[in-house]
């Protein structure tokens, strides 16, 4: 009988094959996309299960969070016409084939192979009861603080770069400014006018 | 205690364990469900009398029934499948809507050791698993494959995702002052300090410090669990009622106890982050559960009081609050506090 981890492991990595396999067979955008949630999901359970927790939630945190809401808000409003997406699949299968076979062949490399091995982690040997949060956070600000600030300022030029594609220039609509409606008191919106009583005669 | 125990590894053997925090995930749960009961009957006598009225009080005396009638009356209702709905995704968002609002219960401390699961990133699995309460929202209201339900749907997708970074960096504050993500260790933190040594315990609070965040994060708590005046996936003078609109009978039900749910957990969340959690307000009055109960209960009242009071906001208006007042504030205050922590002033210590 296979211990409790060991079930786990393989009920979680069964779930995310299948779920994986799913996001591309799906007909419906919408199913692929969910299935893709729940492939995220069953990644961070299995991280959870290597002990790596503080990956695992944020894994959650940021991608099924933020990221596919966001994916599956737009999916949910395209009108995709799967008969007009499909029509190119033989002409463009041999091209897919190719590229298919070069990341098994890259993956394998890279899991398999003696050329290609990660180098021996140099990482300081932890407590076993050490909080992962903790000891990612002190090595992130000291070894590898560099590397770190480097992804921020990428980052930081994604998003600069993203608006600037979608800017088109400030808005030629009206709009209301907040503050100003706040700010706004009755003198400035009316004007009392005195006059005296007529008299009908 | 020990006595339960030796008589569970007699009955259950090895598999005690497990049957035991099953035991503790039903004493969670069911008081919570009562909670959520007794929630709507106390809503609406408060609002109730905010408007000069009496509320209910035909069911049992004062109207305390009211809530089992009202359950009852929603189990035995039928449920309707709408023609062009997505059957499956149809039955499963108000799952997906409840799941995660209960699951975060996992790891809310009610004590130093009451609580079910202790674990050190408790504040990161909060964040993580109440991201996930948006998606029962968005699924209900493509769904139903109705143009009211997927506007509902779309205006809480955009509205949970902004307020998210404004809720997150208040906690990003919160664990900087405390030094830990650990729910019982923050409140810890709050329970030292100047005041609490002069046996004024409740100026040690994270709410005085850190008044702004603990404003921003409940405030944030009412939008992400689209209550009055933020709730414009309802918006029923405007959209019906949003994402819930084709539901009927239970399943309607089942999105209500998520909502009921969630703003327990809000109140629960900022009483530990912001008003420590079990701990006595006075030095001479013990911690205890109580504590924490009570001031659940406080929180509860302002989202009822905020309801009672406030006109639903515009859509627009809901986006600027979030992005443009709250995120730059929470920011400013991420930098004030981290310089304050590296001064001579600093009160962490």
């Amino acid at each position: 009988m296979m211990d409790f981890k060991t079930t786990v492991f393989f009920f979680l990595s069964a779930m995310l094959i299948f779920a994986a396999l799913r996001v591309i067979t799906a007909r419906n955008p919408v199913h692929a996309v969910l299935h893709l949630i729940l492939a995220f999901f069953t990644a961070a359970g299995l991280w959870v299960l290597l002990q790596a927790e503080f990956l695992a939630m944020v894994l959650v945190m940021v991608y099924i969070g933020a990221v596919m809401v966001l994916f599956l808000f737009v999916v949910m409003m395209l009108d995709i016409n799967l008969d007009q997406l499909r029509q190119g699949f033989w002409s463009y299968l041999p091209l897919g084939t190719v590229i298919g076979i070069l990341m098994v062949i890259e993956m394998g490399m890279v899991l398999g192979s003696r050329y290609f091995q990660v180098p021996d982690s140099d990482l300081p040997n932890v407590a076993a009861n050490a909080s992962n949060t903790q000891e990612l956070g002190a090595l992130l600000s000291t070894d590898y603080v560099y590397p770190f600030e480097l992804a921020a300022v990428i980052l930081l030029v994604a998003v600069i770069a993203a608006v600037a594609l979608t800017f088109r220039g400030p808005k030629k609509t009206r709009y209301t400014n907040p503050a100003d409606q706040i700010r706004v008191k009755a003198a400035d919106r009316m004007r009392i006018v005195k006059m005296p009583v007529e008299k009908q005669d | 205690m020990d006595t339960l125990m030796q008589w569970g590894t007699g009955v259950f053997g090895t598999t005690w364990s497990a049957v035991w925090v099953l035991i503790k995930i039903v004493l969670i749960v069911l008081p919570l469900l009562l909670g959520v009961a007794y929630l709507t009957y106390f809503e609406r006598k408060v609002i109730g009398y905010m408007q000069v009225r009496i509320g209910p009080n035909r069911v049992g005396p004062l109207g305390l029934i009211q809530p089992i009638a009202d359950g009852v009356k929603l189990l035995l209702k039928e449920i309707v499948i709408p023609t062009g709905a997505n059957r499956f995704l149809f039955v499963i968002a108000p799952m997906l809507s409840l799941a995660p609002a209960l699951a975060a219960w996992a790891v809310v401390p009610f004590t130093d050791t009451l609580v079910l699961a202790n674990i050190d990133a408790s504040l990161l699995y909060i964040l993580a698993i109440g991201s996930m309460g948006v998606y029962g929202v968005v699924l209900a209201g493509w769904a139903s494959n109705s143009k009211y339900a997927f506007l509902g749907a779309m205006r809480a997708a955009a509205q949970i995702v902004s307020y998210e970074i404004a809720m997150g960096f208040a906690l990003v504050v919160v664990l900087m002052v405390s030094g830990s993500l650990n729910l019982v260790d923050i409140v810890h933190a709050q329970q030292k300090g100047t005041f609490a040594d002069m046996g004024l315990n409740f100026l040690s609070w994270n709410w005085l410090p850190l008044l702004p965040l603990f404003v921003v994060y409940f405030i944030s708590g009412i939008a992400e669990t689209n209550r009055a005046p933020f709730d414009v996936a309802e918006g029923e003078s405007e959209i019906v009622a949003g994402f819930h609109v084709d539901y009927s009978g239970m399943a309607f039900a089942v999105f209500f106890l998520a909502e009921y749910t969630e703003m327990i957990l809000i109140a629960a969340l900022t009483s530990l982050l912001f008003l420590g959690g079990w701990s006595s307000p006075v030095a001479f009055l013990p911690d205890g559960m109580v504590w924490m109960l009570a001031k659940m209960c406080f929180m509860l009242f302002f989202f009822l009081w905020f309801r009672a009071t406030f006109p639903r906001y515009r859509y627009d208006h809901i986006m600027r609050l979030g992005w443009k007042v709250f995120i730059p504030l929470t920011v400013v205050w991420l930098f004030v506090v981290g310089i304050w922590m590296l001064s001579p002033l600093n009160i962490w210590k």
